[in-house]
């Protein structure tokens, strides 16, 4: 399976990107040339130059130094959001699936009621009453955003508690915790790398909005959405500060969703075979 | 012989998917008071149509449905009891399942090992002694005639027939009383079927062994089981008690079945007559066949297979 994945060349380009970005931003402080928050009035608005690689702001602050530093906060939050809505929607997931009845009722109904909600606005209006602080963000969004992965999740669930090998294995008295880590955790995962990926990008996508719109990571920390922002106050003059963070989430959002969309496609057993 | 399996008046309906008003609860009823005795040492064989209830009534059997009515006893407790884990994880293991379907019965991202591994590892916590696993594990693969080397193969990199034995190996490793097979060996070639069928038996003997054999074909009943119930809706309509008694069959349910696997194509204006023709004789013939097949070795017991299946001369 895996094997076809990395004979897929897009999927191959994807994983250098998501791997290098990590990479450079795990090692951010080694690479920049400056200090991302040294900032020097005099040199604003600089043309790209061999000391400044991507020139600088409107503060006279290095971008490249900015958006290595950016990666951080953009993807390791990002990663944080991931983690927490899936791991939040497996465990509600895989318990309404596997359990059905009553259990399954209770879980599903909740479900349905978040999921009757603008995400974007929830998000909103939870940040404004926990106050503006990129904690209340991802406590938000993770609040929101696990009921879509739970039914996704119970959907594939279903599909697996059925299969005779989980019957035997009820039927010899396997607990249930060892059936659903076992046999039921190893089934869906091929799902959830899927999932993951997709999700990937748009927390990503949603932790700059959120930056972008003041109300995630604060003005002089450099987050690529909050880079975006700062740029937005001088576009008229300086339109082209735009154009790196912008980039930037573009390409890394993309590298994720085309990375869910192969994984997919490498899992489906069908595929496989011819 | 003492039963080991009592089922008492047990009912089962499930609800309807087209209900006739808005919040109907009308409900289907797949079984309707199904009694039966296991006792040890026997091959039970139920057989039926497709839709009669049969894997229905295995699952109750096998604990993995309640039933609305009635109780299943193994060994004289009730399995739907509420109880102790302990007490409970004890029981459970006295039985256990093998499916028809292969390909879906085991996980296919565990190996051989681990698949075996599973049932010794409840077995262990069920009490029984299994402190070398490999070497159980290795025992078990011998019993049912693979050799020690599989134990690293996946699912997939086995063949039918030698899946259904990991999946034997895996139904013996809890140490049970009573195996349930579930059509077991349906959808195995003829030649197969024979050997799995051998193996059935010689295992059955070694280890005094209990069978539900659930099918809807009936040579196969008639070379390993020593009592037969045919099922129709979800009702038991006839009971044979001696499989040599086969020909002395009441119903014409039960007659029809046995024609069907004659090979006769009966329409319904000559179905008197074939009643009629299939006689003493095709029983005896079925029984002759079948006794040649229980002293035969496996690969002419697959030819004989063959030729039973063949359209006979009646009709
Ligand atoms: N979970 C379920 N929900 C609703 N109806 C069910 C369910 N399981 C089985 N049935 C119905 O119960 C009846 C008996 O099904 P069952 O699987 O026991 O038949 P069977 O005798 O094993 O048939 P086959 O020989 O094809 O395996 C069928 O009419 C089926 O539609
Ligand atoms: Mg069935």
């Amino acid at each position: 399976m895996l094997k076809q994945f990395f004979k897929n060349p897009l999927a191959l380009m994807c994983l250098v990107i998501v791997g290098g970005t990590a990479f450079l931003g795990i090692f951010a402080p080694w690479i920049v040339p400056h200090d991302p928050y040294a900032n020097n009035i005099l040199n604003k608005f600089a043309s790209p130059s061999w000391a400044y690689p991507l020139g600088t702001d409107q503060l006279g602050r290095c971008v490249f130094s900015r958006m290595l530093y950016g990666i951080r906060p953009t993807l390791f939050l990002s990663l944080v959001v991931m983690l927490g809505t899936l791991g939040l929607g497996v465990l509600l997931g895989t318990i309404a699936g596997y359990f059905r009845g009553i259990v399954d009722e209770v879980i599903m109904r909740v479900v349905d009621i978040m999921l009757s909600f603008p995400s974007q606005i929830m998000i909103l209006a939870v940040v404004a009453l926990l106050g503006v602080d990129i904690r209340n963000v991802i406590i938000a969004t993770i609040f929101i955003k696990w009921a879509w992965y739970a039914r996704m999740i119970r959907t594939a669930t279903i599909k697996y508690a059925e299969m005779n090998f989980v019957l035997f294995s009820r039927s010899i008295g396997s607990g249930n915790l060892y059936i659903l880590t076992r046999h039921m955790l190893p089934c869906i995962a091929a799902e959830l790398a899927v999932l993951a990926s997709l999700d990937m990008g748009w927390a990503i996508l949603n932790i700059s909005t959120l930056s972008f719109l003041g109300l995630g990571v604060q003005a002089p920390v450099p987050e690529w959405g909050a880079m975006l922002n700062e740029a937005k106050n001088v576009m008229a003059s300086n339109p082209e500060q735009m154009i790196v963070p912008g980039l930037a989430v573009v390409v890394l959002v993309g590298a994720f969703n085309f990375l869910g969309d192969s994984l997919r496609d490498a899992l489906d057993p069908k595929a496989v075979r011819s | 012989m003492s039963v080991v399996l009592r089922a008492k008046d047990i009912r089962v309906s499930f609800r309807k998917e087209q209900q006739s008003s808005l919040f109907g609860q009308e409900r289907q009823q797949v079984l309707h008071d199904i009694s039966l005795d296991l006792r040890e040492g026997e091959c039970l064989g139920i057989i039926g149509e497709s839709g009669s209830g049969k894997s229905t009534l295995g699952r109750v059997l096998s604990g993995l449905l309640k039933p609305e009515g009635g109780r299943v006893y193994l060994e004289g407790s009730d399995i739907y009891e509420k109880r102790s884990a302990k007490s409970k994880a004890a029981l459970q293991h006295r039985m256990a399942l093998v499916f028809q379907d292969y390909t879906s019965s085991v996980n296919p991202r565990f190996r051989v090992e681990n698949i075996i591994g599973e049932s010794l590892r409840i077995y262990r916590k069920a009490g029984g002694d299994c402190s070398h696993v490999r070497q159980r594990t290795y025992e078990l693969l011998d019993q049912v005639g693979l050799p020690a080397s599989f134990i690293t193969r996946y699912p997939h990199e086995l063949s039918g027939g030698q899946l259904q034995r990991v999946c034997i190996a895996r139904a013996l490793a809890v140490c049970p009383r009573i195996i349930l097979l579930d059509e077991a060996i349906s959808s195995l070639d003829a030649s197969t079927q024979v050997q799995i069928m051998d193996l059935l038996s010689t295992v059955q003997k070694s280890l005094g062994l209990s069978y539900i054999f659930i099918t809807h074909d009936l040579t196969s009943i008639t070379y390993l089981c020593n009592r037969v119930l045919f099922f129709q809706h979800g009702r038991i309509v006839e009971q044979v008690d001696q499989i040599s008694q086969l020909s002395s069959l009441q119903t014409a349910y039960a007659k029809h079945l046995l024609h069907s696997i004659m090979g006769l194509g009966v329409s319904d204006s000559e179905q008197e007559q074939a009643d009629l023709l299939v006689s003493e004789s095709e029983i005896s013939s079925l029984a002759l066949v079948n006794d040649a097949r229980k002293g035969a070795d496996s690969p002419q017991a697959g030819a004989v297979m063959a030729f039973s299946s063949k359209p006979s001369v009646v009709g």
